[in-house]
C-alpha cells in the first residue's frame, strides 16, 4: 500500500496540537506585512503519527538489520547515547547562554576534546564542523592559510590518490585549488613514483584516506607523508575509515598534519537518515591558530576544591567561522557517552574486531567473487560486483538482489578504480552469525546470477517499491506536493 | 559493551581468515607506532557513565530554570511530545542516506513531504532536503549565486541586520574563490533599511542578502527592493525565520530569488546550539543550480508511486571536484522533526504560534519602553524580537537578571561597536504574561538601584 502525503491526508479545521489563549492584550498586526494565505495541511495528532510509523515502516536501518556500507560504518548506535543527549540539562541549553551557566557543556566538550586529541595524536581539536564534508573543506582551508601565512602563493594544487574518499576533489576545488589525481600501485597503495614526480613548489598538500576506500592500510604511509613534507606540503588524513584505528595507530604519529573525524560513524552517533554529522578537527600544534573559532578552553584552572572555568577561546589566525554556534553539541554528547563507556581499551577492541569481522566476511567470500586488490584489509574491503560468465549482470544487480534476502546493500560503484565495485563494511558490532548468514546470501546470489540471472536483473522482489524510474524523476523534477484544492506549477 | 564475539567465535573466524591472532591482522601498520598506549579515562558501566553524564548536565542552567528571553538565531520554543516520539523510531534514526529508494521510501517521503512544506512556507517553487543550519544554507545561496553568473559577477552586498554569524560564514565559504567582494555591513548605521544598500547594487553584483525579520527582529516589506534588484540582473537571498513566514509575507510573494535560514524553531531542541536545521529553497529557474539532497516522485517499473534522490549529477561523488559544493549529508533526522512539527501545527497551528510570539512581544516592548532609562523603537514592525537600549551595559542588567532567575537578551555590542548597551529580547509563546512581568519588575528596580 502507497502511503498518501500529509497533503492527501489533510482535512480543513483539523488540528494535531491546541496552544494556550495569549495572556496579553493583543498588538495591532501591520496588515500590509501580513500573510493572506498559509497553503499547509491540517492534520489530527493520530493522523501525524500514524502517517509517520507507516513511514518508518518501509525504511531500513541498522535497528532492523545488518547494513555493510562500505565507508558508512554503520555500526550499531547505543540507546543510551540518545537518553544522554536528552537530559535536560544539556537539550534546554541556548548557545549564547553565559559560559557561568553551561559549566557542563563546556566540560563536556572540553574533555571530548582531549579524548579526541588522545585517541589521534594531535595537539588540537576544533569541534564546530558539521559533518565530515565540513570538516575536509575546514582542514583545507587550514592548508591554505597556512602556506597564505607564510607568503607562498605559489601552492596552487592539491593531491588527491585515487582510492580516496569522494568528497575530496570536491572539497579542494571548493577551497580553490586545482585537483591531481595520484594513481594507485598493484598493490592499492598510493603510487610512490607518481607521487614523487607530482610533488614540487606548487603543491599545497595530500588529501589521504588511510585505511583507504579499497579498506587496505597505505603501507607506505610514513614515506608518503615524508615526499609531501619535503616538497613543502601539507597532509591532510581524511578521518572517514578511523573506525580501523582506534588503539591501533594514533594519525598524528603516521605524520598526518590535519585531520577530521566523523563522530557519526566512528563514535556511534546516528546516522539519522542523512545526518546531522558532525566533524571535528584535529591538528598539530602548529596549525592551531588557524582553526574556526571558538575552541573550548580552561580559563581557570580548578583545585581541590573547585573544578575548573571553562570557556572559549578565539584563534589568532582562524580560517574564520564554519558554521554558526559551536557545532552540533547533541552529537558531542552521544561520542562522548560512547567513549566513556569504551575507555582505551574497549576502544581498541572496536577496531580490531570490525577488522576481524571485515577479514572474516572477506575470506568467505573470495574466490567467489574476484578481490582486485587481495590482502589483509581493514574495516573494510572492495570486491567486483561482476563475473565474465554471467553477462548483463552489475553490481547493482547483486546490490538489489540482496534486499530480498533483507539486507541493506554494499556500497556500491565505490571506488572508482575498482569494476563494478562493492565496497562492504560489515562494523564490530555484528554477530559472526550475521556474517554468515550474510556471505551465503552473497554465495547464493552468485549461484542465481549464473543459473538464474532474471532474478537479479528484476530484482527486489519483496520490498514495499520496485526499482524506481530514475530518469523520470529527473526529467519531470517534482521536488513538492501542494494541497489538492490548489493547482500549483 | 557492543562487541558481540564470544572467545570461540573469535577463533573461529582467525581460523577462516587463516591468520593466528586479531594482532596478525595488523602487520601492514608500522611496527614502531603499532598499538600506542591511550592515556584515556577507564570504562564504565552504562549506568556508571548515566550518572556522570547526568551529573555535568546537572551544572548547567537550562532555560527551564530560568525564564528565557534570549534568542538571537536560537529560539526556546514548545516542541509537541509527538515530534520526539517520532524521531525516537529506530527505523527513521538509524538509517542511512536513501540511496537505495527500495528500502528508503520512509526517508525520502518524508523529505518530500519536507520539501513540500518549506516550498509552501517560504512562497518558493523547491527546497532542497536541507542544508546544515542557518549559516551554511546563506553562505550556499552566495555559492549558488556565483555558480549561476558563472564567477563572472563578482560582488556580494550583504546587509548588517543579517546574523553575524551567518555573515562570518559567509565569508570563510567566499575565501576559496579568488576576487570575490562581500561589502554592505561595513556600515556604520547598522540600523539602515534594505534600500540604502542599493547604491552598491551594481552590474557585478551577483547576490544580496538581507534577514526577515533581521537580526534586530524587524520586518519590512522587500517587495519593491527586489524589484529593483532585478533590475541590475542580481538575485535576492532573503535569510527567514520560518516561523515568522507563518505570519508574514513570503519572500516568495514579495519577488526573492532564493529563501534560506534557520529551521530550528519548528520543533527542534536548542541544545547548546546544534544540531539545527539549514533551510534552502528557490525559484525553478535555480533549481538546478541549487547544491544539497533532492527528492523527487517517480514511479516504479510498476507504475507505484515513490520517491528518489534526484538530480544526483550535481554532486560531489558523481561529479567529483566540478560539484557545485562538496556537502553530502543533510540534517535528515532534523528535517524529520521540522516535518512532524509542521505536520502537527498545521495551518492552524504554526499561524497561531506565531501570533503569540508577536503579542507577547510587543506587549513586552511596550512594557520596557515605559521604565526610565530603557528605551525600545515601536514605530518600526517587529516579530518576536526587538532591541532595548539600556542606561547601562548589558553584561552588568544581564548579571542583574541572571541573579533574578533570568536568561537576559544579547548584547549587541558583542557584534556591533556602536551599539554598545543595546540588548536584543526575544519572547516566545514560552513566556507567560508572569515571566513579561518578572522581567520588567526586574529591569525597572535595576533601574532605581
Amino acid at each position: 500500500m502507497i502511503e498518501p502525503t500529509i497533503y492527501e491526508l489533510s482535512s480543513p479545521g483539523r488540528l494535531g496540537v491546541p496552544y494556550p489563549k495569549p495572556d496579553v492584550p493583543l498588538a495591532e498586526l501591520p496588515q500590509d506585512l501580513i500573510r493572506q494565505d498559509l497553503p499547509l495541511p491540517e492534520l489530527s495528532e493520530m493522523n501525524v503519527i500514524r502517517h509517520f510509523m507507516h513511514l518508518s515502516h518501509v525504511n531500513y536501518s541498522i535497528d532492523s538489520g545488518f547494513y555493510p556500507l562500505g565507508s558508512c560504518t554503520m555500526k550499531y548506535n547505543p540507546k543510551i547515547n540518545e537518553e544522554m543527549a536528552r537530559l535536560p540539562g544539556f537539550a534546554y541549553t541556548h548557545p549564547l547562554q553565559p559560559i557561568e551557566t553551561v559549566q557542563g557543556n563546556l566540560a563536556l566538550m572540553y574533555e571530548l576534546q582531549e579524548f579526541l586529541k588522545e585517541i589521534t595524536g594531535f595537539d588540537a581539536v576544533t569541534l564546530q564542523p558539521a559533518a565530515g564534508a565540513q570538516g575536509e573543506f575546514t582542514g583545507v582551508m587550514i592548508i591554505r592559510a597556512y602556506h597564505q601565512s607564510r607568503g607562498d602563493t605559489k601552492r596552487t594544487k592539491i593531491l588527491v590518490p585515487d582510492s580516496a574518499h569522494g568528497t575530496n576533489p570536491a572539497t579542494s576545488a571548493m577551497s580553490g585549488y586545482e585537483v591531481v589525481h595520484i594513481p594507485s600501485d598493484s598493490r592499492g597503495n598510493v603510487d610512490i613514483e607518481a607521487l614523487r614526480s607530482a610533488c614540487d613548489d606548487t603543491i599545497a598538500g595530500l588529501m589521504l584516506t588511510n585505511p583507504n576506500t579499497l579498506g587496505l592500510f597505505e603501507e607506505q604511509v610514513i614515506e608518503v607523508n615524508r615526499i609531501v613534507h619535503d616538497a613543502g606540503g601539507l597532509v591532510y588524513g581524511d578521518g572517514a575509515n578511523l573506525n580501523a584505528l582506534l588503539g591501533i595507530a594514533r594519525p598524528a604519529d603516521l605524520g598526518f598534519d590535519i585531520m577530521h573525524l566523523n563522530l557519526h560513524k566512528t563514535f556511534s552517533t546516528p546516522h539519522g537518515g542523512g545526518g546531522p554529522g558532525s566533524g571535528p578537527v584535529a591538528v598539530k600544534a602548529a596549525f592551531k591558530e588557524f582553526l574556526p573559532g571558538p575552541i573550548v578552553d580552561v580559563l581557570e584552572e580548578g583545585d581541590e576544591e573547585l573544578p575548573p572555568v571553562f570557556g572559549f577561546y578565539q584563534p589568532t589566525q582562524s580560517i574564520g567561522r564554519v558554521k554558526a554556534f559551536h557545532g552540533h553539541f547533541g552529537m558531542m554528547v552521544r561520542a562522548y557517552t560512547y567513549i566513556s563507556i569504551h575507555g582505551a581499551e574497549g576502544l581498541r577492541k572496536v577496531s580490531e574486531y570490525a577488522v576481524l569481522n571485515a577479514n572474516y566476511l572477506l575470506a568467505r567470500m573470495r574466490g567467489t567473487y574476484k578481490v582486485p586488490y587481495d590482502r589483509i584489509c581493514k574495516h573494510e574491503f572492495v570486491v567486483e560486483g561482476v563475473w565474465d560468465d554471467a553477462p548483463g549482470i552489475h553490481a547493482l544487480d547483486i546490490a538489489k538482489r540482496l534486499m530480498d534476502y533483507n539486507f541493506h546493500p554494499p556500497s556500491n560503484y565505490f571506488p572508482l578504480i575498482v569494476r563494478e565495485a562493492l565496497m562492504i563494511e560489515p562494523t564490530e558490532t555484528e554477530t559472526k552469525q550475521t556474517l554468515d548468514r550474510f556471505a551465503d546470501a552473497m554465495l547464493k546470489i552468485a549461484e542465481e546470477a549464473h543459473q538464474q540471472p532474471d532474478l537479479l536483473r528484476e530484482a527486489p522482489h519483496s520490498t514495499p517499491v520496485g526499482r524506481m524510474d530514475e530518469v523520470k524523476a529527473a526529467k519531470e523534477l517534482v521536488l513538492c506536493c501542494w494541497l489538492p484544492e490548489q493547482v500549483k506549477n | 559493551m557492543y562487541t558481540p564475539h564470544t572467545d570461540s567465535e573469535r577463533e573461529e573466524m582467525l581460523k577462516v581468515i587463516g591468520v593466528p591472532s586479531i594482532e596478525s591482522l595488523f602487520e601492514d601498520v608500522p611496527a614502531e607506532y603499532r598499538f600506542p598506549t591511550l592515556n584515556l579515562p577507564e570504562p564504565l558501566s552504562e549506568m556508571e557513565v548515566a550518572a556522570q553524564l547526568q551529573e555535568l548536565a546537572s551544572i548547567n542552567e537550562t532555560t527551564r530554570d530560568l525564564i528565557c528571553f534570549l534568542g538571537a538565531g536560537a529560539y526556546n520554543h514548545y516542541i509537541p511530545a509527538a515530534v520526539d516520539a517520532i524521531l525516537r523510531r529506530g527505523e527513521f534514526y538509524t538509517a542511512y542516506t536513501p540511496y537505495q529508494p527500495e528500502v528508503s521510501q520512509g526517508t525520502l517521503q518524508a523529505i518530500f513531504e519536507y520539501q513540500s512544506l518549506i516550498a509552501n512556507l517560504t512562497g518558493m517553487d523547491a527546497s532542497n532536503a536541507s542544508h546544515y543550519d542557518g549559516a551554511t544554507a546563506t553562505a550556499e545561496a552566495a555559492v549558488l549565486a556565483y555558480h549561476h553568473f558563472r564567477g563572472k559577477r563578482t560582488r556580494f552586498v550583504v546587509s548588517p541586520s543579517v546574523n553575524p554569524q551567518y555573515r562570518a560564514v559567509l565569508r570563510t565559504y567566499l575565501n576559496g574563490y579568488e576576487n570575490l567582494e562581500v561589502i554592505g555591513d561595513e556600515d556604520k548605521n547598522p540600523f539602515i533599511t534594505a534600500e540604502e544598500l542599493l547604491p552598491l547594487v551594481d552590474s557585478n553584483t551577483a547576490l544580496v542578502i538581507v534577514q526577515y525579520p533581521d537580526f534586530f527582529g524587524r520586518v519590512q516589506d522587500l517587495t519593491d527592493f527586489a524589484q529593483q534588484i532585478h533590475q541590475s540582473g542580481a538575485l535576492l537571498a532573503v535569510v527567514v525565520n520560518p516561523l515568522a513566514l507563518a505570519l508574514f509575507k513570503s519572500p516568495g510573494e514579495m519577488g526573492a530569488d532564493i529563501a534560506c535560514g534557520e529551521g530550528q524553531p519548528l520543533g527542534i531542541p536548542l541544545s547548546y546550539g546544534g544540531p539545527y536545521l539549514g533551510i534552502f529553497a528557490t525559484k525553478k529557474d535555480y533549481v538546478r543550480k541549487m547544491s544539497g539532497r533532492l527528492v523527487g516522485e517517480t514511479t516504479d517499473k510498476e507504475g507505484r508511486r515513490g520517491y528518489v534522490l534526484t538530480l544526483t549529477a550535481r554532486e560531489q561523488h558523481i561529479r567529483r571536484e566540478k560539484a557545485t559544493s562538496n556537502i553530502c549529508t543533510n540534517q535528515g533526522l532534523m528535517a524529520l522533526a521540522a516535518t512532524v512539527y509542521m505536520s502537527l501545527l498545521g495551518k492552524t497551528g504554526l499561524r497561531q504560534v506565531a501570533e503569540l510570539c508577536y503579542h507577547k512581544a510587543h506587549y513586552t516592548a511596550q512594557q520596557i519602553n515605559q521604565i526610565p532609562g530603557f528605551e525600545v523603537d515601536l514605530k518600526t514592525p517587529f516579530f518576536h524580537e526587538f532591541v532595548v537600549k539600556c542606561p547601562d551595559s548589558v553584561e552588568e542588567i544581564n548579571e542583574y537578571l541572571l541573579d533574578n532567575g533570568i536568561l537576559g537578551g544579547y548584547d549587541l555590542g558583542n557584534d556591533y561597536p556602536d551599539l554598545k548597551n543595546h540588548m536584543l529580547l526575544a519572547v516566545t509563546e514560552m513566556n507567560t504574561r508572569e515571566d513579561i512581568e518578572i522581567l520588567c519588575e526586574a529591569l525597572k528596580e535595576y533601574s532605581h538601584d
